[in-house]
């Protein structure tokens, strides 16, 4: 067993006291171009101490109702955003939400990294069969970051959101155990069991700054991530 | 005086009607001493409930209704009698987006093949569209529901996502449809 499992390359996933996290989503929601790329409901504007109480309650109840994680930056340890995994039904399934709040860190591939760590949760620590999400239709850069990452497209629903006065498409999008196993999973894998950890990422600004330890071999990995990404969503 | 409208409720066989707290619960509970019954929703545990735990449910459903206004949940009964037949719902509504969801059962299996649940579907639709005001609805069946399937697709529903290998049952596992209907393809087959 291998410590890599919430760590990528990028990001890590961690465990967040309710302050930080509830700073970032009543900040990160009112950013409305973001909010409406993460939800399909009327953009809110909660205050902090709302979604504070909000969060004490759900990461008090032991067993937790679902999985929510802070998404953080391996360099400089910021709080980027956040990843939810649903709770998982008894058929192996489990729904995934994320959003990357901090706008300097779109379209740099951290969106991608941190989903691969969640798909390792859900399928070699929850064990599920499936994981499903929901993408909009205007999110072009969220559907290519979750194709990345393993996400099949099985149906739009059409016509669901109204923005704008305009009417969009929800595409569903899923991941089989099967699938993630094979394929692109063998790079997650090799992640997963490497001890350095670290797959070789080409075009990434801050890793051609230097300031990052070695990387380990990633022979064969999969190719860097060469397009820009958005804010990932649920 | 016949009414110029119809009225919201009533159908050719059956019509719309609201909880009985008191008689309902037991009729529910026999139902779902079959396990087909439970299973043909979708993926929710098959858990079978004792009548006192169902008439807890249908208070709690009546409080969500109230402070939500997200589901219009509809007991079914014979347009002349009391007899508890099913149920019709319009649920997870999405108000910004005039979205929502249609969930339908005939709970007595000699009930069923009767047409009632597409006389049920037909006034749920004029609801959800012409009185909800609703864009679009959705509805989940499971791969097995073979009867649902043939009934959301007579109502011009099209199945818009296959959801693979989503539920496992008796070792075996099966996609999950979602079908879609938007007002305009309603409108043109009501009229």
């Amino acid at each position: 067993m291998d410590d890599n499992l919430l760590r990528g390359c990028l990001v890590r996933l961690s465990a967040e006291d309710p302050e930080p996290l509830a700073a970032g989503l009543s900040r990160w929601w009112r950013d409305s171009e973001f909010f409406r790329l993460l939800s399909f409901h009327a953009s809110p504007m909660f205050s902090p101490k709302h979604v504070r109480e909000w969060l004490e309650k759900e990461l008090e109840k032991n067993p937790p109702e679902f999985y929510l994680f802070g998404i953080r930056s391996l360099d400089d340890d910021k709080l980027i955003g956040f990843m939810d995994l649903g709770r998982p039904s008894q058929s192996g399934n489990c729904w995934v939400g994320i959003g990357l709040g901090e706008r300097d860190y779109w379209g740099k591939g951290y969106g991608t990294d941190a989903m691969q760590a969640a798909l390792r949760f859900a399928f070699m620590e929850l064990n599920l069969q499936r994981v499903t999400l929901n993408v909009f239709d205007y999110n072009a850069r969220g559907v290519r970051s979750y194709e990345k990452a393993g996400f099949e497209v099985e149906g739009r629903v059409r016509e669901a959101i109204l923005r704008d006065g305009v009417r969009h498409d929800v595409i569903f999008m899923g991941v089989l155990r099967e699938n993630w196993l094979q394929g692109t999973a063998q790079s997650s894998l090799r992640h997963l069991r490497s001890t350095a950890g670290r797959l070789a990422l080409a075009q990434h600004p801050r890793g051609a700054a230097g300031s990052r330890p070695e990387r380990g071999a990633g022979a064969g990995g999969r190719q860097g991530i060469s397009e820009p990404e958005g804010p990932v969503l649920s | 005086m016949e009414p110029l409208i119809p009225p919201l409720y009533a159908g050719q066989l059956i019509r719309l009607t609201g909880i009985d707290l008191e008689k309902d619960p037991e009729t529910e509970a026999r139902w779902m001493r079959d396990p087909a019954y439970l299973r043909s929703f979708g993926e929710d545990v098959a858990f079978p409930k004792s009548a006192w735990q169902v008439k807890k449910q249908y208070e709690a459903l009546e409080k969500d209704a109230d402070e939500h206004a997200t589901m219009f949940h509809f007991q079914l009964r014979p347009l002349d009698d009391e007899r508890l037949l099913g149920f019709a719902r319009v649920c997870w509504i999405s108000w910004p987006n005039a979205s929502g969801f249609v969930q339908l059962a005939i709970g007595d299996p000699a009930d069923r093949r009767k047409g009632l649940g597409a006389d049920a579907l037909g006034v749920l639709l004029r609801y959800a569209f012409d009185e909800l005001n609703l864009h679009r609805l959705s509805a989940r069946v499971p791969e097995y529901s073979l009867p649902a399937q043939r009934l959301f697709g007579k109502f011009g529903f099209q199945v818009e996502v296959r959801a693979r290998r989503m539920l496992e049952r008796d070792d075996r596992r099966w996609d999950q449809l979602e079908y879609g209907l938007l007002r305009s393809e309603w409108a043109i087959r009501a009229a």
